[in-house]
């Protein structure tokens, strides 16, 4: 592959996510919108039912609202990346998709630079977020901005590829109502992003099992370590080998059809 | 540069969309691919820009077989699809650079071919609108012009008149026509509507996945003894049963 060509190829694509980016102003409003509402109304909410003791990487009791921002954050990349599935659904239905896959370079390198692309425009409402969320005080260290951006990059990656894996399987658009019900919700909620683990397993044990299980709870946990400047080795591990994972899965399903429809 | 499609075969579980379909392109020609729905024009395209991998059989440009060198394949081949697969919110322009981009065009590069595809298409005017403000016919002309960004030897069109009045369909023809005789490109045109073929243009008649015509447009009334060729369609792809009742 030459590399000129390939960056060439990197650079339209991501010209043409962030074209469609603000063309769709709204969608910038509605995923900076959701975290904020829940980071204002339930975290006001929640805040007295929910007491968090001092666990790490937070060196001092927290409030809820400093708790759940790293969970929030990886909820904006949670619904960017399912929303890309859905815009990959949309461009297979509609064609565009097509024109993608026409091109003559690797197959893999051109869902890479689409994977790619969608982080980057990700991380810029992440950033919004972390920014509107000085309001309600949460202030992790300045150089945690800088730390954390590695650590959003992987997450974002994990979540675009698991985007585009379902994008291979959902068949048609309407299908991604059952995404939110079966993908969002479930990753979200069995997760740390709202509560710590130990909470959950006070609750109960199968519910525990489910979170510790999930990789989502292992990119919420990167991002809270590397936002007060630590690394989560583990949560680092994991969040790589998920990523790998799902994008190899990915790349096998946009394989040309051996045997079609 | 020419094409060739050696004995191709296609199945989607146990239906046979193709069966042994061969013919070879020749080059500088508008050709035209015939057949009614569900005949195989979409299964045989989709084979040849590669979102079907092939079963049996093979699709050559020159010496370079699709199997083994795909991408030097792709770079040869220019398709306009049936269903429209432009980005409705962006601009011509941005629709434009984006496929060359996908081709490994600098941006700098594809600024020239911009311009010159576009005043081919006589959309030049038009170059900073959304698409989403153009009429059919003319985004069909750039998806055309996208088509022909990367300079390609050959022209696959997947019913590309489909939906416009009669007008703007033998415009896009005649305008394939010429690309043909003064750029030298070899244009695949699939369609159904009898009137866009001349007595001069070879044809390959698809029927239930088998060739049952390659020859010149003149062919398809000799061996149905009509005088015209709607006529000679219907009657050389419709079911015995159905000829019965004619």
């Amino acid at each position: 592959m030459n590399l000129s060509a390939a960056w060439h190829c990197f650079q339209g694509v991501l010209i043409r996510e962030f074209l469609r980016f603000i063309q769709q102003r709204s969608r910038f409003l509605s995923a900076l919108v959701r975290p904020l509402l829940w980071l204002v109304v339930f975290a006001a909410g929640f805040r007295a039912a929910l007491g968090i003791s001092i666990i790490q990487p937070y060196d001092t009791y927290i409030t809820y609202e400093t708790y759940i921002a790293p969970g929030l954050c990886c909820m904006i990349l949670l619904f960017n990346g399912m929303q890309s599935s859905l815009s990959m659904v949309y461009d297979r239905e509609m064609g565009s998709m097509r024109v993608l896959l026409m091109s003559p370079l690797p197959r893999p390198f051109l869902l890479l630079c689409k994977m790619v692309a969608t982080a980057l425009i990700s991380l810029t409402q992440v950033y919004a977020f972390l920014l509107a969320a000085l309001l309600v005080d949460v202030e992790p260290p300045l150089i945690g901005y800088v730390t954390a951006l590695p650590a959003l990059l992987l997450v974002a990656l994990l979540l675009s590829s698991l985007g585009l894996l379902l994008s291979t399987q959902i068949k048609q658009l309407e299908n991604f109502a059952g995404v939110m019900n079966f993908v969002i919700f479930p990753m979200f909620f069995l997760s740390s992003a709202l509560y710590p683990l130990w909470k959950m397993q006070e609750a109960n044990d199968w519910l525990y099992t489910l979170c510790a299980i999930n990789p989502f709870t292992y990119a919420v946990e990167l991002v809270r370590f590397a936002l007060y400047g630590q690394l989560n080795t583990t949560a680092l591990l994991i969040t790589l080998g998920a990523t790998a994972i799902f994008t190899s899965l990915a790349v096998l399903g946009f394989r040309p059809r051996k045997s079609g429809r | 540069m020419s094409i060739s499609v050696e004995s191709l075969s296609f199945a989607y579980g146990p239906r046979n969309a193709l069966k042994g379909v061969s013919f070879q392109l020749t080059p500088g020609r508008f050709h035209a691919l015939l057949g009614p729905n569900g005949a195989g024009k979409s299964t045989l395209f989709s084979l040849i820009t590669r979102l079907n991998a092939l079963q049996d059989g093979d699709i050559c440009i020159d010496e370079l077989s699709i199997r083994q060198q795909p991408a030097s394949v792709m770079q040869r081949v220019g398709v306009v699809f049936q269903q429209s697969s432009l980005d409705l919110d962006l601009t011509v322009k941005q629709n434009l650079y984006y496929h060359a981009a996908l081709h490994g065009i600098s941006r700098q590069h594809a600024k020239p071919l911009v311009e010159r595809e576009l005043t081919r298409m006589e959309m030049a005017d038009r170059a900073n609108d959304k698409v989403r403000a153009l009429n059919g016919g003319h985004r069909r002309r750039v998806e055309i012009a996208r088509a022909l960004m990367h300079a390609p030897d050959i022209l696959l069109l997947d019913e590309p008149t489909v939906g416009l009045d009669p007008q703007t369909r033998l415009a896009l023809c005649n305008y394939v026509r010429d690309l043909c005789e003064q750029d030298h490109i070899t244009a695949l045109w699939a369609t159904h509507l009898m009137e866009e073929i001349q007595p001069h243009d070879p044809v390959i008649l698809l029927h239930k996945g088998e060739v049952l015509i390659n020859g010149h447009a003149d062919d398809l009334l000799e061996q149905s003894g009509c005088s015209h060729y709607s006529d000679a369609f219907h009657v050389l792809t419709s079911t015995d049963k159905q000829r019965g009742a004619a």
